[in-house]
């Protein structure tokens, strides 16, 4: 499988970035370098092996429901929020955002 | 030709646990912007995700609840958009292997002799993550976010396309309400947004291949969702029917025109480059695990809604009023509890309708009655017995309401309600009556009946309500035949 000038547009695109043509073609050389691997990987027989979702073997471990994270009084909201590039009334303030 | 209307709904509850899916922050509704909002939920670099163990309970009770097939293992896949409130870029979810696999509701659609059961079949349900909130007032031109709700965790429910009219999704809905409250998973606040509804409608010619669909988003209420299914598959058969065609679409449903409308171009919409999330392993769910949540489990209402029918002789409708809430079912029992099982039908009647109205009136929930199930008991009983009659009874509900006394016996005994059965007494009142009337009296042998009534009226009047309804009516027969 190898992917299209197109298709590099079109995940560019979803994923908000902004390339240029000439870096569209390379980009399109470097992931056809991986597809060119994970081919070698799809040419091994894994009939009978159960597919796995993570590298690991073990199962994810869980946290009882419990209130661990407080802030009351807004300070670390307010520490936050002295870093962020915009903000007013404890909200984040962003480019406006309406469909 | 007849069009047919197919609809299938994905419903978004939040769960009831105490603080995120995958951080310690709190769920709690309307606390200070942004003070809810962790390091976890803000996407700050580095952090990690640690499964919220309450919420995989939610889960599996609510699988067992409707039957399905809870997962041994499965897997959490992160489900990429953009949007402000969502801060990672990816929202975390399951796709491949969700927890909950199959099952189906049981729901009853209409009133009265019209109505029916049927059963809805349902894909899924997956544990997934809630996003922020985003506000559009005027903020110099911007939207401000408030991420406190973001990571509240959510079971998205997704039925098959199974319903055919915007009745059959409301009575879905309401049954899908019931049973997660009932199990405790949801709170089921619709106007805070604890349970909200998509709702994906097509139509087509009967027996003809699942028509375009369009998808109506985010309905926090039923007559919401009605009103918007009943807009969508007009427009959609008029639009087919003028020769037109449409696109598969998200649309949004405006309340205050009581239209729908387009909302996101498709274009690209459904790429959400889903992949298995690195930093969440597998959850492995023990049989052990399961076998506990079954245990604790409480009666459901499709098992009680027989129960009643079976064990007390109620109607299917009035067993169905009585299971809507686990705390309307658990008081009517009560209630029972407290008198005799063959005044379980009375029970139902007092509960469905004076309480309710009462209920209703003051804008109260069942857990806030001022008359509680074993005072409702021991009045039903004193009707039951002769004490008093149906009528002197809801005198002595409002005393028991306005806490004139501890139980109906005592209101009884202080206002001097106990009825009237002394058979002489009630002679006296009767004659009384008869020699007062005299028009009434000559009326009624002229063959008007309404003449007895107003006799009847004249009785009671005069012992206060509290002569036996039955005595007086027999003794009046007799007097007027005789004399």
């Amino acid at each position: 499988m190898s992917l299209t000038l197109l298709e590099i547009e079109h995940i560019a695109r979803l994923a908000r970035l902004e390339i240029t043509p000439a870096e569209v073609e390379t980009a399109c050389w470097q992931l056809n370098g991986i597809f060119s691997l994970i081919e070698a990987l799809q040419a091994v027989d894994t009939a009978g092996i159960e597919p796995k979702t993570h590298v690991h073997d073990a199962w994810q471990r869980l946290r009882a429901d419990e209130v661990t994270y407080r802030d009351e009084d807004g300070a670390v909201r307010d520490l936050l929020q002295s870093i962020a590039p915009d903000a007013e009334n404890g909200l984040y303030l962003v480019p406006k955002v309406i469909e | 030709m007849t069009w047919e209307i197919v609809i299938g709904l994905e419903t978004h509850t939040q769960l009831a646990t105490k603080s995120k899916i995958f951080s310690g922050a709190s769920t709690a509704f309307g606390a200070a912007a942004n003070t809810q909002a962790s390091l976890i939920d803000l996407a700050l670099p580095g952090v990690l995700p640690v499964l919220n163990k309450g919420a995989v309970e939610c889960a599996i009770r609510f699988g067992l609840a409707v039957e399905a097939t809870v997962a041994e293992k499965s897997a959490f896949a992160r489900k990429h958009y953009f949007y402000p409130d969502l801060p990672k870029g990816y929202q975390i979810s399951q796709l491949e292997s969700p927890i909950v696999q199959g099952g189906h509701l049981d729901i009853m659609v209409g009133q009265g002799e019209k109505s029916y059961e049927k059963r809805i079949r349902l894909t899924r349900a997956h544990l997934e993550e809630d996003a922020g909130k985003s506000l559009h007032e005027d903020f110099h031109g911007k939207s401000g976010i408030d991420l406190n709700r973001a990571g509240t965790a959510l079971l998205e429910i997704v039925s098959e396309p199974d319903m055919r009219s915007a009745e059959e999704a409301v009575a879905y809905a309401k049954a899908l309400h019931t049973l997660v409250r009932w199990i405790g998973i949801c709170d089921g606040n619709m106007q805070e947004g604890s349970f909200r509804c998509d709702a994906n409608v097509s139509v087509r010619r009967p027996g003809a291949p699942l028509g375009t669909r369009r998808e109506i988003k985010n309905l926090n209420s039923f007559r919401y969702l009605k009103e918007a299914i009943e807009f969508e598959t007009r427009w959609q058969i008029e639009t087919l029917e003028d020769g037109g065609q449409f696109e598969q679409a998200t649309v949004l449903f405006d309340p205050a025109t009581g239209e729908t409308r387009a909302m996101r171009s498709k274009e690209d919409a459904h790429d959400y480059r889903y992949f298995p999330d690195p930093d969440l392993l597998p959850l492995l769910v023990s049989a052990d695990w399961i076998e506990r949540e079954q245990t604790a489990l409480p009666e459901l209402p499709a098992a009680k809604r027989q129960r009643f029918i079976s064990d007390y002789g109620l109607s299917a409708y009035d067993a169905a009023i009585l299971t809507a809430s686990l705390e309307m079912a658990d008081y009517f029992e009560a209630a029972v509890r407290a008198s005799i099982p063959a005044a379980a039908k009375l029970c139902a009647n007092w509960v469905m309708v004076d309480l309710a109205a009462r209920l209703k009136r003051e804008d109260r929930e069942i857990s806030e009655a001022a008359v509680n199930a074993t005072q409702l008991g021991g009045l039903v009983m004193r009707i039951m017995d002769g004490t008093i009659s149906n009528a002197i009874g809801k005198k002595v509900f409002d005393a028991l309401w306005a806490g004139e006394g501890s139980d109906a016996d005592e209101i009884i005994e202080k206002h001097g309600l106990r009825q009237i059965t002394d058979s002489g007494a009630i002679e006296g009142l009767v004659d009384e009556a008869l020699s007062a009337n005299p028009v009434s009296v000559s009326e009624y042998k002229a063959g008007k009946e309404k003449a007895f009534n107003a006799l009847v009226g004249q009785v009671m009047k005069a012992a206060k309500g509290k002569a036996n309804p039955q005595q007086v009516t027999e003794l009046l027969r007799q007097k007027l035949a005789s004399g």
